[in-house]
């Protein structure tokens, strides 16, 4: 049979993004794509940072349909039935090119648009079904009746990835290991984002929210700006939702928060577009998977490559990094005429020198450090409460304000034993 | 608004047959939590009361896995929808 260099699974980030840098060296690749195009089956946030990564996509992303520029970065503690906000911005952020927000329907379309003019063949709507193997090889994928060999598979086949489960690469999936992303694509036009996010045309904002948008579960909201869309969603731990007693119903917890005054304000008038969903892994380095194996090299998602920092969460650029990797490691193993996982062991090396394994590794405590209720329902009510309570201007005399300021922290915990412990305990993340 | 409103707005190719499988044996005699009727995003897993069964709508499915996940006894067999079937994000 006749191989080709390498077949990829999946047509999203890290798929395209390793077809791209294989074109560029000549090398014959297939992408396989189960959707109509490629990113008819992804879901983001979400943002692109691209600061981590400029060193190597090269002419990879010159054009791309970025939505907006983020230069507005928001947080907000949710209590109850009040909240604060921090509300960041700088020049840095307005000058440089830090990160952007994307929709992957049209990011990854545009990109696999422009592959296919380099002459790589990107074949929608067919499902990848199995591995070919050649004793303890990987040579090809099985798509329907169809089989692709190749020297190389790239696995870029998403969190779920069943490729990296058939090459037996992949860690059993544990609820505690992913949450749940629900996400609206909201329609506004472009001039109401522009004043309600107090941005200019194509700058936007990044919002994350904690607290009781997710009922103290592990988790959080998000709001970002697209040009003329709003992406508004939740995150939420798999395992937290499990361990809900009562049980709360997932959808209903998009709805509560889109109905928060806090988000109606921002969204009001607007008109949903979609309604989507996606697994997000959230064990960061503890749960990624085997790497690669003879044959077959696992991206992106699929390799579990995110990662929730607490105040950003991170994934795209990864899965672009880690495609650019592959396709070198792909093309080393041409050179040297060696496809099994002693030359392929080359794509994990890299990526250890680089952002990919390095961010990962030097957050690894902070999936564990996360699991708190801390963070997800006393801080996000305590600090609203104490500013309402500071703010409140009553009937009664006000008492004097650092009295008060200080009755309120002892009363509520904020200075107790465990919260100081945790405060002491962020040196170690 | 509703989520299955919502699901409306969606672009779904549906396939005649389902991509997710139940074992029904599974449900009856070793899952006590049932959480696949909460915490599917779409809302798509009922309790069939009369028969004992759960049923799911496949076609709104939003192909996340949160199912595939959560069912830790088992019982749902979840794979993607054959080529070109399933939703087609215009946004993501």
């Amino acid at each position: 049979m006749e191989k080709i260099d390498v077949v990829i699974v999946g047509g999203g980030l890290s798929g395209l993004s390793c077809a791209y840098k294989l074109a560029e060296k000549d090398m014959q690749v297939i992408v396989v794509e189960r959707g109509d195009f490629p990113g008819s089956k992804n879901v983001t946030g979400g943002r692109l940072y691209l600061e981590p990564i400029k060193s190597i996509v090269g002419d990879m992303l010159d054009d791309a349909p970025f939505e907006r520029k983020v230069v507005r970065e928001k947080w907000s503690l949710l209590g109850e039935d009040n909240s604060i906000n921090i509300d960041f911005t700088s020049e840095k952020l307005r000058q440089s090119n830090h990160s952007y927000t994307v929709l992957r329907a049209h990011f990854d379309r545009w990109l696999s648009e422009k592959l296919m003019e380099k002459g790589v063949f990107v074949i929608p709507k067919y499902r990848v079904d199995d591995l070919l193997w050649e004793g303890d090889s990987i040579v090809g994928v099985k798509a329907g009746e169809e089989e692709i060999y190749a020297n190389v598979v790239v696995a870029s086949d998403g969190v779920l990835s069943f490729m990296a489960e058939k090459a037996g690469l992949k860690q059993k999936m544990k609820p505690k290991n992913y949450a749940v992303g629900i996400k609206e694509v909201i329609e506004l036009s472009e001039e109401k984002i522009n004043d309600r996010f107090n941005v200019e045309a194509s700058e936007g904002c990044s919002h994350l929210f904690i607290g009781d948008v997710t009922k103290g579960m592990f988790g959080g909201g998000f709001l970002y700006t697209n040009k003329e869309t709003v992406s508004l969603g939740l995150v939420i731990g798999i395992k937290a939702l499990m361990e809900k007693a009562p049980a709360i119903e997932a959808h209903a917890l998009m709805n509560a928060f889109r109905e928060r005054y806090e988000i109606g304000r921002m969204i009001e008038g607007g008109s949903l577009v979609e309604y989507s969903a996606h697994i997000i892994p959230e064990a960061g380095y503890n749960g990624i998977s085997k790497l690669y194996g003879n044959g077959i090299i696992v991206a992106g998602d699929a390799a579990g490559f995110a990662l929730n920092m607490g105040v950003t969460v991170r994934g795209m650029e990864f899965a672009i990094a880690s495609g650019i990797i592959a396709a070198e490691t792909a093309i080393k193993a041409k050179e040297v005429d060696d496809y099994s996982e002693k030359t392929l062991a080359l794509y994990e090396n890299k990526l250890r020198e680089m952002f990919v394994l390095k961010d990962l590794y030097t957050c690894k405590d902070m999936p564990g450090f996360l699991d708190n209720d801390s963070f997800f329902s006393f801080y996000p009510n305590s600090f609203p409460d104490l500013v309402e309570k500071i703010m409140w201007f009553g009937e009664e005399p006000k008492g004097r304000l650092g009295k008060s300021l200080w009755n309120e922290i002892k009363s509520n915990g904020l200075l107790s034993f465990k919260r100081l412990k945790e405060l002491y305990s962020i040196k170690n993340i | 608004m509703r989520v299955d409103e919502k699901l409306t707005i969606d672009a779904f190719k549906v396939d005649r047959e389902s991509h997710i499988k139940i074992n029904q044996d599974i449900c009856r005699n070793k899952c006590k939590n049932k959480y696949c009727l909460s915490i599917c995003p779409g809302h798509l897993y009922t309790f069939n009361q009369d028969n004992n069964e759960i049923v799911v709508e496949f076609a709104g499915c939003l192909e996340c896995g949160t199912c595939k996940v959560a069912c830790t006894d088992g019982a749902i067999e979840w794979v993607y929808p054959k080529g070109e079937f399933g939703v087609q994000y215009r946004y993501g």
